[in-house]
């Protein structure tokens, strides 16, 4: 009996750990396969259909992963919105991480460049002419009075 | 800024150029066949083996040369290609004694609901799965229906894009059953 109650709970803490797929928690990681936008936003008779396909998967208690493999054996590669790392789909992965690491020399290259460039010294003030100095003088001498 | 500092600058921003005209350009639509036809060319038609909709195994249109083939390519979600199915299926019994057969491609569709849909329609001719329309972008498919007449050698020799109609395939097929192979 005591095994058997174990048992049960055992089986249902693992059902709590993995929560039941729903239709938005695909929809938004699935591309429509005709009009090429996300599923979610789609209102095309094959986004329905594919609609249709992820909710029967769902009734079949199929996984998130299990349900896009699916989909990708019955539309293509193209159905999902991740683009793949291979062929072209590739650039969608390399570019942002070329362009970061092109933008991180670029602002290493400029932080040589300016921590060479000797500081340059501080303007002389200009000469004051005589008439001015005067003046100054009278004005500080009043400020120490 | 020393010149030196602009050539990562320029090879960079050539190479991204380059990349977003080739895949803008390979995803762009082919109309060579369109344009062969229009100048009164007959086009090869392209051969693949695809996976049979609703049986075991592969099939390509090389496996019907000799015949006359209607090329359709649909899908279950299309609503123009459920309704021009009927007179494809009656088509395909009418030109079967005279060498021809219509071989549907279906596209971008669930196997499951191409069958049901097949079934509901009461289609006998044989079908083959594009999953991801690979195939059809060899012949510039762009959108569905669109079927392809391809003579008893092999090559395109008329095509449809949208619906096909009794008029255009008593104008255009029937001349290509008279032909020999």
């Amino acid at each position: 009996m005591r095994v058997l109650l174990a048992l049960i709970l055992v089986l249902g803490l693992t059902a709590a750990a993995e929560p039941k797929v729903t239709l938005p928690d695909i929809e938004d990681e699935v591309m429509c396969v005709e009009c090429r936008t996300a599923l979610n936003v789609s209102t095309a008779p094959v986004a329905d259909q594919e609609r249709a396909f992820i909710r029967e998967k769902i009734a079949q208690g199929l996984t998130k992963q299990e349900i896009k493999d699916a989909l990708v054996d019955a539309y293509g590669p193209d159905v999902l919105a991740t683009p793949e790392a291979k062929g072209f789909d590739l650039s969608a992965w390399l570019i942002p991480g070329a362009l970061v690491a092109a933008f991180a020399v670029g602002v290493a290259l400029l932080a040589r460049r300016w921590r060479r460039t000797p500081a340059s010294p501080e303007p002389d003030a200009p000469e004051l002419d005589p008439a001015d100095a005067r003046r100054l003088d009278s004005e500080l001498a009043a400020f120490d009075r | 800024m020393r010149p030196r500092l602009y050539w990562p600058i320029t090879l960079a921003a050539a190479a991204l150029i380059a990349l977003l005209t080739y895949g803008v350009a390979s995803n762009g639509t082919d109309t060579s066949i369109d344009q062969a036809l229009a100048d009164g060319k007959r086009v090869e038609a392209p051969v693949k083996d695809l996976p049979r909709l609703g049986d075991t195994g592969t099939a390509s249109l090389a496996d019907q040369k000799g015949k006359v083939v209607v090329l359709n390519v649909w899908a279950s979600w299309c609503d123009p290609c459920q309704s021009e199915m009927p007179l494809l299926q009656r088509t395909h019994d009418r030109i079967a004694a005279r060498g021809g057969v219509v071989l549907g491609i279906d596209t971008q569709d669930s196997p499951e609901a191409a069958l049901d849909f097949l079934r509901e329609k009461n289609i006998t001719f044989p079908s083959l799965r594009d999953r991801d329309r690979e195939y059809g972008r060899k012949f510039g498919v762009a959108a569905y229906p669109e079927t392809f007449l391809i003579d008893r050698t092999g090559k395109i020799a008329a095509l449809k894009r949208g619906p096909v109609t009794q008029e255009w395939l008593d104008q255009e097929l029937d001349p290509l059953l008279e032909e020999k192979a």
